[in-house]
């Protein structure tokens, strides 16, 4: 297939889990408000701000209605919500005939509905709903992509953008929390304690899959364990790798690409350090490196799909037309 | 396209749903000037005098639903929102009988083999300019030729391998040929689309009356475009689109999808020691042949227009190293320049030494002093084109133009007389079609596809365009036209 058509799809996918992921995230820092003590030092938002690797701009309101106004309606802002949509539909478009109608129409549809001018008095009136109105938007579109899409190369990658993407993000969240769970500076904030670990399970839609597991008693070593380590889950960082390597190995076999290439190699690393990896190792050695290093090995993998399938260079394809050629 | 109604005054009265329908000078594609319905349009004629309005209302909407649903649109420029627009279509099909269509199709092969001959030669000895049979300025005036052409050996001399020619019907029932187009005609989707849609309308209609078929057309464009790469054992052939915000694209997306090849835009190519190759997920893949949809202005800026991403750098080069095929080749817009348009019953003439069977538009030439005189004199009854011009764009018809309008064109004329030709406003034929629960004769014209391979094949058919707004005059889809089905007969 066209590396313009297979990036096109990449991105499509990715800018939408990542719209997914914001609207998520937003939903409950703004409802978990309700329950938390005042935040006199201003913490939590600039923490949730660290997650989504966003940077306001200096002079922006820091209250957290404005924050998460701007995370989801400021199309200046690439990571707002309208922004990611606004990628994600663009993408989309440049592939038009590529995709299914059912696709594009939900795309469509999911996009004009943020856009639309009575979107910020919908939000004003209840965030939750209108960000239900976005998860909701985005898992149809998933699952439509899933039941009207062959699954063919144009589908892996879809899946390899939108689990190379939450696999980041979910390392990302988790890290964000180091400081508050992982290193306590005292030990009486407990209350607090425990709402921002079911905070972090709750970003990651993880709460009630945890305590079928672990019961509710709530550790952050375990939860750190299940959302790195768990093979079942769906938003684990190992099973995020798993569907990633799923995605390039079919890739690399439909693309008649070398099995072994570097993305291939990158993406079975990390899914194997996932897959047999201990969590009391992992914690010996530093959650925040290693977290670091996950995200690290990601933007790897993203590199080098490109260098593989999207912006290779001419003259090492060209051997490879030639060595085709002479057989 | 210009059309008036020359004498609006109704000859006969008719029962419904026909009680709007007129006749007047010009040709009735239906009825006969007696007010009897001709042989070929009998069966359809009774069929809507048996049906209800409701029901061919009904019809009508199941045929825009079925294009809604396709998505068959086409995109509207100068707006932000709301680009993609339906093209309008009319539920009543447009019958050409079998012995009209041979004529159309022995004139329109004459008029392409003797353009192709006119373009090979144009580029290489010139002799037809030698003979003085046409004017040399009016050649090298032209911003449609192209220097770099010259002398350069297109594969298998085959120039004009898909023409899209616009045919009109004049009062007399001739067809004749209004303009050609040999650069990047379009519309052949829409020929085939409103097969697929009145198919499934009027199915019974349709099985009775012996309708040529025309889906073959993706085949035959298919092996048009594979006959340019006879060198090559299994060609890759592509389409190559100036991507989705350009107003064909969905005919681009139908083309590939219909002949199972891949669409690609500009950046999608790249060329390496003159060798023309894909960029695909599997490595880069070697192209023989390009169905280009982008002008010849934006396909290479390294040739041709620098400040365009469209196209593809070093194209041209590869092209003139014989590594590639071009449909069409580059500079055929030359030989469908509205005044040398006026020459080509001289060009069929200068090289097959025939008459040519399908008549001109009478047209004035307004870089010679006394036919320009003339028309400076008589704005208000004649339509003044601009010769570089397509699309309905750039066009004053004198009859319903205003003053000012005529004053602003005469400037233009005398500022620049080789940019604009004048014919007379024809009386365009007129049609049958279903308006507001009513049957009422509309404009019609009649753009049937050429394609020039090992031979010339015409799909028997083509896209009859439409003036469907009352009084309206021109049929472009960009100036609000629409489109029916073409039964051609067996």
């Amino acid at each position: 297939m066209l590396s313009r058509v297979a990036e096109s799809l990449y991105w499509m996918s990715r800018y939408l889990e990542r719209a997914e992921h914001t609207a998520r995230l937003l939903d409950l820092n703004l409802n978990l408000m309700l329950d938390q003590a005042p935040d006199p030092d201003g913490l939590r938002w600039p923490r949730l701000l660290d997650s989504l690797m966003v940077v306001l701009p200096p002079q922006s309101k820091t209250d957290p209605y404005s924050v998460a106004r701007t995370l989801t309606f400021d199309i200046k802002n690439k990571a707002s919500i309208i922004g990611c949509m606004n990628a994600a539909r663009e993408n989309a478009r440049q592939v038009r005939e590529q995709i299914s109608s059912e696709m594009w129409e939900e795309l469509n549809q999911l996009y004009l509905q943020i856009k639309r001018a009575g979107a910020g008095k919908k939000w004003q009136a209840s965030p939750h709903l209108f960000f239900r109105g976005v998860k909701g938007g985005a898992h149809l579109f998933q699952g439509i992509t899933d039941s009207t899409l062959s699954h063919s190369e144009g589908w892996h990658f879809i899946q390899a953008g939108r689990f190379i993407e939450r696999a980041s993000a979910t390392a990302a969240l988790l890290e964000a929390h180091v400081g508050e769970l992982y290193e306590p500076a005292d030990s009486d904030a407990e209350r607090s304690d425990y709402l921002d670990m079911v905070g972090l399970l709750k970003s990651c839609t993880a709460f009630e899959a945890y305590c079928k597991v672990y019961t509710a008693d709530l550790s952050p070593e375990r939860i750190a364990e299940f959302l790195l380590l768990n093979s079942d889950f769906p938003r684990s960082v190992r099973f995020a790798a798993e569907m990633i390597q799923t995605a390039l190995n079919s890739i690399a076999e439909l693309a008649e690409t070398r099995k072994n290439g570097r993305a291939n190699r990158l993406a079975g690393r990390l899914r194997a350090a996932l897959s047999f990896g201990q969590i009391d190792e992992i914690m010996g050695g530093g959650l925040r490196p290693y977290l670091y290093d996950i995200q690290r090995q990601c933007a790897q993998i993203h590199t080098a799909i490109y260098q593989q399938y999207v912006s290779y260079p001419i003259e090492a394809a060209l051997g490879a037309e030639g060595r085709q050629a002479n057989q | 396209m210009p059309m008036t109604r020359l004498d609006p005054t109704p000859k006969r009265a008719f029962g419904p749903p026909f009680t709007n329908y007129t006749l007047d000078v010009a040709y009735d594609e239906m009825f006969e000037s007696t007010g009897k319905p001709r042989a070929s349009y009998k069966g359809l004629h009774e069929r809507l005098s048996v049906m209800s309005p409701q029901e061919l209302r009904r019809r009508q909407q199941a045929a825009d639903a079925s294009f809604l649903h396709q998505g068959i649109t086409f995109t509207v420029y100068g707006r932000e929102e709301g680009t993609e627009k339906i093209f309008p279509y009319d539920v009543l099909p447009r019958i050409i009988t079998s012995a009209e269509w041979a004529t159309i199709e022995r004139g329109l092969t004459q008029r392409i083999t003797a353009l192709n001959l006119f373009l090979k030669d144009l580029y290489h000895e010139g002799k037809i300019l030698n003979d003085r049979v046409i004017p040399r300025e009016m050649i090298y005036t032209c911003r449609h030729y192209r220097r770099e052409m010259h002398g350069l050996h297109v594969p298998r001399g085959i120039y004009i391998s898909i023409v899209g020619t616009d045919l009109v019907r004049l009062k007399d029932g001739r067809f004749a040929v209004l303009e050609d187009n040999l650069r990047v005609p379009s519309g052949v989707s829409y020929m085939l689309a409103n097969r697929q849609v009145i198919k499934r309308v009027f199915p019974g209609m349709f099985s009775n009356y012996g309708v040529r078929p025309i889906d073959q057309y993706g085949q035959v464009l298919l092996a048009t475009l594979r006959a340019l790469a006879s060198n090559r054992a299994d060609p890759t052939i592509v389409l190559l689109t100036p991507g989705p915000y350009n107003s064909a694209y969905f005919e681009h997306t139908f083309l590939a999808r219909q002949m199972g090849i891949e669409l690609v835009e500009g950046r999608d190519l790249l060329v390496h020691d003159n060798v023309v190759y894909m960029r695909t997920t599997g490595g880069l893949r070697r192209v023989d042949v390009i169905y280009r949809r982008i002008d010849d202005d934006f396909i290479d800026p390294l040739t041709f227009r620098a400040d365009t991403s469209l196209g593809v750098p070093g194209l041209f080069n590869a092209y003139r190293a014989g590594n590639i095929a071009l449909a069409n080749a580059i500079g055929t817009g030359i030989a469908d320049d509205k005044a040398l348009y006026a020459y080509v019953p001289a060009i069929i003439r200068y090289y097959l030494g025939e008459d040519a069977i399908l008549p001109n538009v009478e047209t004035y030439l307004l870089s010679d002093d006394s036919q320009r005189s003339y028309v400076l004199d008589h704005l208000d009854e004649l339509v003044v084109k601009a010769v570089g011009e397509s699309g309905g764009y750039g066009m004053l018809i004198g009859p319903h133009s205003t003053a000012t309008e005529r004053e602003e064109f005469r400037q233009r004329i005398v500022a620049d007389p080789r940019n604009y030709i004048a014919q007379p406003t024809l009386a365009l034929s007129r049609a049958p079609c279903f308006i507001e629960g009513q049957v009422e004769p509309r404009c019609v014209d009649l753009r049937p596809y050429i394609l020039y391979g090992d031979r010339v094949t015409i799909v028997p058919g083509g896209l009859t365009r439409v003036a469907l707004r009352r009084g309206s005059l021109v049929v472009n889809s960009s100036q609000g036209g629409g489109s029916k089905d073409t039964w051609v007969l067996y």
